[in-house]
């Protein structure tokens, strides 16, 4: 282990990557949603406040922020915060489901400087990708995706991202992700499903199953070097020698964390949980005051025991897996990681009940449509 | 034996790319480039200093100097300095 990853484990002075989640306003209602999106917040942070917010991010000297939703677009004033971050140098990357990019909002997101979009996108045909994301969402991307190739957007400000989040039923897709990328002169980028907001229940009949994540493995040692993986999948590197690309730790609270819509800050986007709550940027101190002194990104900043993954020999590349995975399945967090690729995950969850995992927080889920029924008479 | 560093990075003149920002942490600094969006850390205080200095030297190995670093870890500076201009981190003095 490095030198500088055990820096990083002790925390920087300021997160390296933050998002921000400005509304849980959404559009779509995809079924893995990790902020369990839908409905605005009333008491999200206004214009004023998110200002407040840059204005302090600005003084740390945060380099870029990660700004998704619920959908940022959603937000009237998200073209004025984006243009404001961005005019004291903080640089935005942000991701879309692509419903509001039309052809002039599209040349409007081309001439800002330090912009870069993600399309979320998780099938390459329409099947694959509303079965998780909803009706007419694939086509909804990839108009979003014509808008911006037809502005110019690749050539002025580099390829912007398509987003996908992998799971049982897209893992098969990736070399045509990757081809559907290059078509559009855009940029891979790959992600763990997290069992986070309406994750929770999605997670057990999406998420990959182990022949599936040593195929992850393999690919992305294969033919990863172009894409981008939020260095998501670091569990799989207790599958072989080589270790993917990036930091493999945990950098909840450390080096990432989330403000979430009401300016709720906690230790990753994946943990919307009282227990990994940190803080509100409201709060005497703001942002600044959180990430240098609350007591849960401190305890996080500790070293973390290994616990029962103590005695397997794959520990120092695995690093124990995700926090979040762990958590909202039910798993201690000292524990394999319910996807462990050494098989413990699997007995791990067979030990607990489902029903007493935590249930994540902060739904902002649209109500149940109502389902018509037929009354009758007794 | 003292080894007298002859990489060709030491005789460049050199500074910091203007699009790049250093942040200080405690183990030295994080670089970032806002038009690559690369983030690169400079895994040293004593390599900060250097870096922060080059544009007031004509050479890297006078920047060295400048800041009291010992010949015998020239070497290793020329390296990190090296693959800090491969990735654009640092471009051609212009002045």
């Amino acid at each position: 282990m490095t030198a500088l990853v055990d820096q990083l484990k002790g925390g920087l002075d300021a997160p390296i990557c933050l998002t921000w989640e400005l509304t849980y306003a959404c559009n779509l209602e995809c079924v893995h949603c990790l902020s369990s999106s839908g409905r605005r917040d009333p008491r999200e942070l206004t214009t004023d406040e998110a200002k407040a917010v840059l204005d302090e991010l600005h003084r740390l000297q945060v380099f870029y922020i990660n700004i998704g939703g619920g959908e940022p677009m959603i937000r009237r004033d998200f073209f004025e915060l984006v243009e404001y971050s961005i005019g004291l140098g903080i640089g935005v990357k942000f991701s879309t489901n692509g419903a509001f990019i039309d052809a002039d909002k599209a040349r409007r997101l081309t001439a800002l400087d330090y912009l870069d979009i993600q399309i979320s996108l998780d099938g390459t045909d329409a099947v694959t990708n509303d079965a998780v994301r909803g009706p007419g969402s694939y086509d909804t991307a990839i108009r979003a995706m014509g808008h911006l190739r037809d502005a110019g957007f690749v050539e002025r400000n580099g390829p912007f991202k398509i987003s996908v989040v992998v799971t049982r039923h897209n893992v098969d897709q990736l070399d045509e992700f990757q081809a559907l990328a290059d078509q559009y002169g855009a940029q891979l980028r790959i992600t763990r499903l997290r069992p986070s907001g309406r994750g929770a229940d999605a997670w057990h009949d999406l998420h990959p199953t182990d022949a599936q994540q040593r195929q992850i493995y393999q690919w992305l040692l294969a033919k990863g070097d172009r894409v981008l993986t939020g260095d998501s999948f670091f569990h799989l590197n207790a599958l072989g020698d080589e270790n993917l690309p990036g930091l493999n730790l945990c950098g909840a609270g450390r080096v990432v964390c989330l403000i979430d819509p009401v300016g709720d800050v906690y230790a990753c986007p994946f943990v919307i949980h009282d227990e990994f709550h940190a803080g509100n940027v409201r709060d005497d101190g703001g942002f600044a005051h959180i990430w240098r002194h609350s007591e849960l990104f401190h305890d996080l900043r500790q070293p973390q025991s290994a616990g029962a993954c103590a005695s397997c020999g794959s520990y120092d590349a695995c690093q124990g897996g995700c926090m979040a995975a762990k958590f909202f399945t039910g798993l201690p967090l000292d524990g394999p990681d319910p996807e462990c690729v050494g098989g413990e995950g699997e007995a791990a969850l067979a030990a607990v009940d489902r029903a007493d995992a935590p249930r994540p927080m902060a739904d902002h889920s649209k109500p149940a449509r109502p389902v018509p029924v037929a009354l009758v008479r007794k | 034996m003292t080894v007298t560093a002859d990489h060709p990075v030491l005789d460049r003149s050199l500074a910091l790319h203007p699009q790049v920002a250093l942040r200080p942490e405690p183990f030295g600094a994080l670089a970032y480039h806002y038009d690559t969006r690369r983030l690169v850390f400079l895994k040293h205080v004593d390599l900060v200093r250097v870096v922060e200095s080059l544009d007031d030297h004509d050479t890297v190995v006078a920047a060295l100097t400048a800041c009291r670093i010992p010949p015998e870890r020239h070497g290793a500076f020329a390296t990190a300095i090296a693959s800090l201009l491969d990735s654009e981190m640092l471009c051609d003095r212009t002045r």
